[in-house]
C-alpha cells in the first residue's frame, strides 16, 4: 500500500514532477555519481590516520622516525607539530575542544594520533605500521553512571581547573507545577531506560581532498560534509586562513543522516597535509574508522515519571537523564539547547506540566551526541514518553491506544503552547490516529492477539504517536557556534525562461534536485525539467547552515518559495510594461501574469524573461533581469506529527522478533515530492527497526569498541522489515510558505517506540513491563526471565 | 578504504599444481578459495600472508554427488552450490536448512564449502551441521590423501588439522535409509552469524532412535557436536522426553562466553532450546517417507 491509502494530496498536484521522475536518479542509477572517493587530482598524494589502540592513555612518545623512511612517505604529522601551529585543538560545534591529533593524552579508542601522507593509500597505510607510540594506560571511564563518581579519573585535564566530567547540566519546564501534579496524581509510573549509542552509518564513510594552493593562496576542500557553508567558516577560525580564499565543495553524498554535520579531524589532517606538502592530499576513512570514531547518537540513560488521574487523564510528565556525550562534546545542536529540542518531551499530549534535567556527561568513548536522523533528540523524548503511556496503559488496565486518543491535543488547541514552552504550529492529531488504527484493522488484531494468547502465542501491538520538532529558528533562538540557522537561495531566470536555484543546504540523497525544482516550477509557472538546482559549493551557493534536523524543505525550501516569489513580483512589472497595463491589473493564474478579465492577454516567465534581457523600457524597479535572493529565517519550529502501529510476533523459546506489520500515518504538511516523502519514511522505519531490534555500539569495560564493522553493527535488511502500510493526512503548517513542515526524521523518531512497545505487549502476558533496546534474541529472553540486560559494559 | 599489506599471487591449475606451489612458498602462502574470509582479515590485517594460491580454476573441486553410500562434496563447492543440488537436499536436509540462513546471497555465490571448514571460525555453521551428520574430511598433501573424521577436524578457534602445504579437497557424508537431519539457527538479523545454532541427524528404528548426531556452534561445544547428549539418544525412543533430555545435556557441556550477540547464559539456553528443535524436526523427516541423512 501506498500514501494513497492517504487524505488529500494537499498542494502536491500543483506541483508537477520532471518528466523522469527523480532528477539525481539516472546519474546515481548509471553509477555516474560523483562521490568523494571518485575524485583523483593530478599529483594527488593519501593519507592515513594512525588510530589509538587504548581509550585512555598518557602518551609518552611518538616516535615517526622509520615511518618518514618509508621511501614512499611524504610527511609524518604528529599532535605536537600541529601544536607548534596552534592546530592541535579545534573547536566543536558545541563551543567543547577536540584533539585534532593527540598530543597529551588519547581519549577513547580509535582516536587520531598521526597522520601519514604518502604517495599510494597502500603506503600510507604500510607506514602507519612503522610509527611506535609509548602509551601510559589509565583507568577509563566506560560507564557513564560512573562518570560523576567522586574517584573517576577526570577525562578532561586539557581545561584548565577542571576536577570532574560533568559536560552541563539543563532543564527546562516548571520544576513547581509538575511536583504539584504529581502530588495530586491518583497514579505514577516510573521507568528507568537506556537509549542506547547508535551510529549513522552511512553507506559512505566520511573523507576529504584538501588542495591548498602555495601560489594563489587558496584552499579548495572536497568533502563528505552536510554542511558546507558552515564547514569554511569554521576551517576560516580554526586555520586563520581568510573565509573568502577557502572554497568547500560536497560532491555526491553517499547518506549521512547527522554524521557529516562536523568537523572531523580528518578533514584537517588533509589540509595539514596539503599545506605541507603543498600538493593535494585525500583521505577516506575505512568503515571501522566510521563506526569507532565519528559521532554516534544517543546513549541517553533516562528516568521517567508519567503522572496520571484515576480515569486516564494524563497529568505531567518529568525526566532526569544521564547523557553519555564521550570522550569530547561534538554534538551538533543550537548553542542555546545542550540537549536539543528533548523537551519535546510531552509529545502529542495536552498535559498539565512537565519538566527535564539532563546532565551530560565525559566517558572514554568515541565524541558526538547528535546525530542519526533525531532532530536534535526528539528521538529520545519521544521514545521516553511513548514508553511512559504504554507503562501507563498497563497500570491502569487500559487500551494504549484508547489512552492515547483521550489525551491527545485536540485540533482547536493548535497553535499549542506546550509545558516546556514549545509552540506547536498546527495538528489534527485524534485523525492520524484513527487513520492509523483503520489501516491496521486495530479492533480485528486485538481479536487476534487475544486468540493467540490462549494458544501461548506472543503477539504484539504497539502503538506510538509522535511530534517532532524541525526546522531550528528563529536564528535569534538557533545558532551554531554564534552562526544564525538560516538558509539562503538564489534564483537566476535565463533569458530563455530556463532557471537555476542555488541553495546552501546539501543534498545526501533525498532528492533535492527534486524537491527544489518543484518548488521553483511550481511558483513560476515552469517545468521541473527547466529548473536546475546547484548545492555544495560554496563558491556558488549562498551561505546557510546546512541540511540535519529535516531542515531543507522547512527552511531552503522556503528560501526557495521566497526567491521564487519575488522574481514573479518582478515579472509582473515587466509583463505590465509588455502589456502595457498597470501592474495592478494583472493576476497570476495558469502559470501566467494576465490581464484581470482578459486572460488570453497573459504573459508566462520565458517570454517576461527575454523581455527582462532585450532592448524593452523597463519600468521602476527592474534593472534587467529577474533573478532575485531570500534568507530564510523561520518564524519558529515547524512540528510534524504522526501515528504508527507495529505488530510483531515473539518466539518465546528464543526470544526472536518478527516484525509482521508496520503502518505509519505521517502528516509532514504539505507534500511536495509524494514518492519522495514516502522513501524518506520508509528509510525512517528501517532505521528504526534497526535502532529497536539489533543496533548498539558497544563497549568492554576497558573502552574496546565491540562494534566496529557491520558485522557487529548491524543494519536491518529488506527480510526485517516489512513493506509498511502508509498512510498520510495533511495539516498544513501555517507560518511556512508552502505549508510544508519536513519529513526527514520522522520516522526514525516515531518507530522505535512503536516496536518496543509491541514487543513489550506481546510478553505483557509473561509479566515483562520493559526491557532496553535493542531487542535482540538475547534480550527478549532474559526479559523473559526477568532479568533483563542492564546496559553498561559487554563482559569483564 | 582498508587496504591489505603486499601478497604475491599465483594461481593454481590443478591439485597437484595447487599442492606444487604450497610446497614452493612454504608457510607463508595460504591458499585463496571464495575469499569471503580470507580477504577481508587481510584488509584489516588480521591476516598477511606472503603469497595467495588462487584455487578458483580447480573446478575438479566443485560437485556434489552420491558415491558408494556417501554424499561427496568438493571442498570448492559454492554455498549456493549446496544450496541448489537437489542431491545434497534429499540426503541430508540439514545441510539446505543451514545453507538458507548462511551469510547472504553474495556471499554464497562464492564462498566455499572448503574455505569455511578451513576457516574454522568458533561460530561457523558449516561445522555443527558435518558433525551432525558425522562426516569425513579429505585431505592432500604432498604424501598423498588422508581422511579425517569432521569431530577431528578442528584444533581450535580458526585452527585444522590441515597442514601449510596440505589442501582440504572433499566431505563425505554418510547416507543410509531411516534418516533424517534438521538445522535450526537464531541470529539478529538475516546473514547475521549465528548467536547459537544447532543441528541434528537421526536414525530411528519405528521409534527407537538407533544413533543420532548433534552439532553446535557459537556455544563452544567440544568439537562442534554434544557427545554426551548423542550417547543418551541412542536406543531412546524419539519422544519429545527424550529430546528435552538430550537438549539439557547438550546445554551441560557447552561454554558459551558473552558476547555481543548474547551473554552466555542465554546461548547456554539456545543451546538446548535448539538441540530440542533440530532433534524435533530430524525425527520428523526420518518418519516421512523417503528420507536420507
Ligand atoms: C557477510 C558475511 C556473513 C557471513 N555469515 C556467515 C554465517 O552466517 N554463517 C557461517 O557459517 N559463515 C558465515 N560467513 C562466512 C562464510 O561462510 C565464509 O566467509 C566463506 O564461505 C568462507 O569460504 P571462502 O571460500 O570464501 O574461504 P576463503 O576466505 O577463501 O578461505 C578461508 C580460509 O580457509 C583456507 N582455505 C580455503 N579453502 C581451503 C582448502 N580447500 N584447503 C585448505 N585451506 C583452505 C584459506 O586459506 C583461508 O585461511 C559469512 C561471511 C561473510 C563475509
Amino acid at each position: 500500500m501506498s500514501g494513497a491509502a492517504g487524505g488529500p494530496a494537499g498542494a502536491a498536484a500543483e506541483r508537477p514532477l520532471p518528466a523522469a521522475g527523480r532528477k539525481e536518479d539516472a546519474r546515481f542509477i548509471r553509477g555516474r555519481g560523483r562521490f568523494l572517493d571518485d575524485i583523483t587530482l593530478p599529483g594527488m598524494l593519501h593519507g592515513a590516520i594512525l588510530r589509538s589502540p587504548l581509550a585512555h592513555a598518557r602518551i609518552a612518545s611518538v616516535d615517526t622516525a622509520a615511518a618518514r623512511a618509508h621511501p614512499m612517505v611524504e610527511a609524518v604529522i604528529t599532535g605536537d607539530m600541529l601544536a607548534e601551529r596552534g592546530l592541535a585543538w579545534m573547536p566543536t560545534l558545541s563551543a567543547d575542544t577536540q584533539a585534532v591529533l593527540a598530543t597529551d593524552k588519547v581519549r577513547f579508542q580509535g582516536q587520531e594520533v598521526a597522520f601519514v601522507v604518502a604517495r599510494d593509500r597502500y603506503a600510507a597505510r604500510d607506514a602507519l605500521e612503522l610509527i611506535s607510540v609509548e602509551y601510559e594506560p589509565l583507568p577509563p571511564v566506560t560507564d557513564a553512571r560512573r562518570a560523576l563518581d567522586p574517584d573517576a579519573p577526570v577525562i578532561r585535564d586539557d581545561q584548565p581547573g577542571r576536577a570532574d566530567n560533568r559536560v552541563f547540566d539543563w532543564s527546562a519546564g516548571d520544576l513547581a507545577a509538575t511536583e504539584a501534579a504529581f502530588a495530586a496524581a491518583d497514579v505514577v509510573v516510573t521507568q528507568e531506560m537506556h537509549y542506547p549509542r547508535s551510529h549513522p552509518a552511512p553507506l559512505e564513510t566520511c573523507g576529504a581532498i584538501a588542495d591548498a594552493d602555495p601560489v594563489t593562496g587558496r584552499l579548495t576542500l572536497w568533502s563528505t560534509t552536510q554542511a558546507p557553508h558552515a564547514h569554511r567558516t569554521l576551517y576560516a577560525m580554526i586555520t586563520g586562513l581568510p573565509e573568502h580564499k577557502i572554497r568547500v565543495i560536497s560532491p555526491d553524498i553517499g547518506g549521512g543522516f547527522g554524521n557529516k554535520v562536523p568537523v572531523y579531524p580528518g578533514y584537517l589532517c588533509a589540509i595539514a597535509g596539503s599545506m605541507l606538502t603543498r600538493r593535494p592530499v585525500k583521505w577516506t576513512e575505512d568503515r571501522s574508522e566510521n563506526l569507532m570514531s565519528t559521532t554516534f547518537a544517543r546513549d541517553y540513560h533516562m528516568r521517567g515519571q508519567i503522572a496520571a488521574d484515576a480515569d486516564g487523564t494524563i497529568l505531567a510528565v518529568r525526566a532526569s537523564v544521564l547523557a553519555d556525550h564521550g570522550a569530547f562534546n561534538g554534538a551538533a545542536q543550537p548553542s542555546k539547547y545542550p540537549a536539543g529540542f528533548f523537551h519535546v518531551l510531552t509529545g502529542s499530549y495536552d498535559l498539565r506540566a512537565a519538566y527535564c534535567q539532563v546532565t551530560g556527561v565525559y566517558t572514554n568513548k568515541a565524541p558526538g551526541g547528535v546525530a542519526y536522523s533525531c532532530s536534535f533528540r526528539v528521538t529520545e523524548a519521544v521514545y521516553l514518553i511513548e514508553r511512559l503511556v504504554d507503562l501507563l496503559a498497563r497500570e491502569l488496565g487500559a487500551d494504549p491506544a484508547e489512552l492515547r486518543m483521550r489525551n491527545l491535543l485536540r485540533p482547536e488547541q493548535f497553535p499549542y503552547r506546550s509545558a516546556t514552552g514549545l509552540r506547536y504550529d498546527s495538528g489534527d492529531y485524534p485523525r492520524a490516529l484513527r487513520k492509523a488504527m483503520q489501516i491496521a484493522g486495530y479492533a480485528e488484531l486485538r481479536a487476534e492477539q487475544a486468540r493467540r494468547r490462549e494458544r501461548g502465542e506472543l503477539m504484539g501491538i504497539g502503538v506510538s504517536c509522535f511530534t517532532e520538532a524541525v526546522g531550528a529558528g528563529p536564528r535569534k533562538h538557533m545558532d551554531i557556534l554564534g552562526l544564525g540557522i538560516a538558509d539562503g537561495a538564489d534564483l537566476r531566470v535565463h533569458p530563455t525562461g530556463t532557471a537555476t536555484l542555488s541553495v546552501s543546504c546539501q543534498t545526501q540523497g533525498q532528492g533535492h534536485e527534486t524537491t527544489f525544482a518543484q518548488i521553483v516550477a511550481a511558483e513560476l509557472g515552469l517545468s521541473p525539467d527547466d529548473v536546475d538546482v546547484v548545492h555544495g559549493d560554496t563558491d556558488r551557493t549562498p551561505f546557510g547552515l546546512g541540511t540535519y534536523g529535516s531542515r531543507s524543505t522547512a527552511v531552503s525550501g522556503a528560501a526557495a518559495a521566497v526567491a521564487a516569489r519575488r522574481v514573479r513580483e518582478r515579472a509582473r512589472l515587466v509583463a505590465a510594461a509588455m502589456l502595457e497595463v498597470d501592474p495592478e491589473d494583472l493576476e497570476w493564474a495558469d502559470g501566467a501574469w494576465r490581464v484581470r478579465g482578459d486572460p488570453e492577454q497573459a504573459r508566462r516567465i520565458a517570454e517576461i524573461a527575454m523581455a527582462a534581457h532585450s532592448g524593452l523600457e523597463l519600468p521602476d524597479g527592474v534593472e534587467g533581469h529577474l533573478d532575485a535572493s531570500a534568507v530564510y529565517d523561520p518564524p519558529d519550529l515547524t512540528f510534524p506529527f504522526g501515528a504508527y502501529i507495529c505488530v510483531t510476533d515473539v518466539d518465546p523459546g528464543t526470544g526472536e522478533v518478527r516484525v509482521r506489520r508496520f503502518v505509519a500515518v505521517d502528516d509532514c504538511g504539505v507534500r511536495i515530492n509524494p514518492a519522495i516523502v514516502e522513501g524518506q519514511i520508509h528509510r525512517g522505519l528501517a532505521d528504526g527497526i534497526g535502532i529497536a531490534l539489533m543496533q548498539a555500539i558497544a563497549f568492554d569495560a576497558d573502552g574496546n569498541c565491540l562494534s566496529g564493522s557491520f558485522m557487529d553493527y548491524l543494519l536491518p535488511t529488506s527480510v526485517e522489515c516489512p513493506s509498511p502500510e502508509l498512510g498520510m493526512t495533511v495539516t498544513p503548517s501555517p507560518h511556512h510558505p508552502l505549508g510544508a513542515k519536513g519529513i526527514g526524521e520522522s520516522a526514525t523518531v516515531g518507530a522505535p517506540a512503536a516496536v518496543v512497545n509491541s514487543v513489550m505487549d506481546a510478553l505483557a502476558p509473561l509479566g515483562v513491563r520493559h526491557a532496553d533496546m535493542p531487542l535482540t534474541p538475547a534480550a527478549v529472553w532474559r526479559a523473559i526471565k526477568g532479568c533483563p540486560i542492564r546496559p553498561g559494559p559487554i563482559g569483564g | 578504504m582498508q587496504v591489505p599489506a603486499y601478497v604475491d599471487y599465483e594461481r593454481a591449475t590443478s591439485v597437484e599444481h595447487a599442492l606444487a606451489l604450497l610446497a614452493r612458498y612454504g608457510p607463508g602462502a595460504r591458499v585463496l578459495a571464495g575469499g569471503h574470509s580470507l580477504i577481508p582479515m587481510m584488509k584489516l590485517r588480521l591476516a598477511q600472508p606472503e603469497t595467495l594460491i588462487d584455487i578458483n580454476p580447480l573446478t575438479e573441486l566443485d560437485y556434489v554427488r552420491l558415491d558408494g553410500g556417501e554424499l561427496r562434496i568438493g571442498a570448492l563447492t559454492r554455498h549456493a552450490g549446496l544450496l541448489g543440488s537437489p542431491l545434497a537436499g534429499a540426503a541430508a536436509p540439514i545441510l539446505h536448512d543451514a545453507e538458507r540462513v548462511i551469510a547472504d546471497p553474495v556471499v554464497r555465490l562464492w564462498g566455499t564449502v572448503g574455505g569455511s571448514l578451513c576457516q574454522a571460525d568458533p561460530s561457523e555453521d558449516l561445522s555443527a551441521a558435518f558433525a551432525a551428520l558425522k562426516a569425513t574430511m579429505v585431505i592432500a598433501g604432498p604424501g598423498g590423501e588422508r581422511t579425517v573424521p569432521a569431530r577431528m577436524f578442528h584444533t581450535g578457534p580458526y585452527e585444522t588439522v590441515v597442514a601449510p602445504g596440505e589442501l582440504l579437497t572433499e566431505i563425505r557424508v554418510p547416507v543410509a535409509p531411516g534418516g533424517g537431519s534438521a538445522y535450526v539457527k537464531v541470529g539478529r538479523r538475516a546473514g547475521d552469524w549465528p548467536v547459537g545454532a544447532a543441528g541434528a541427524a537421526v536414525r530411528l528404528d519405528g521409534n527407537v532412535i538407533t544413533s543420532a548426531g548433534i552439532g553446535l556452534t557459537a556455544v563452544g561445544a567440544e568439537h562442534f557436536c554434544a557427545a554426551e547428549a548423542e550417547e543418551a539418544l541412542r536406543g531412546a525412543p524419539a519422544t519429545e522426553e527424550s529430546f528435552a533430555r538430550a537438549g539439557r545435556l547438550a546445554a551441560e557441556h557447552c561454554r558459551p562466553v558473552t558476547d555481543q550477540r548474547g551473554p552466555a547464559d542465554y546461548k547456554r539456553h539456545l543451546a538446548a532450546e535448539l538441540t530440542v528443535r533440530a532433534l524435533r524436526r530430524a525425527a520428523d523427516r526420518a518418519r516421512g517417507p523417503g528420507r536420507g541423512a
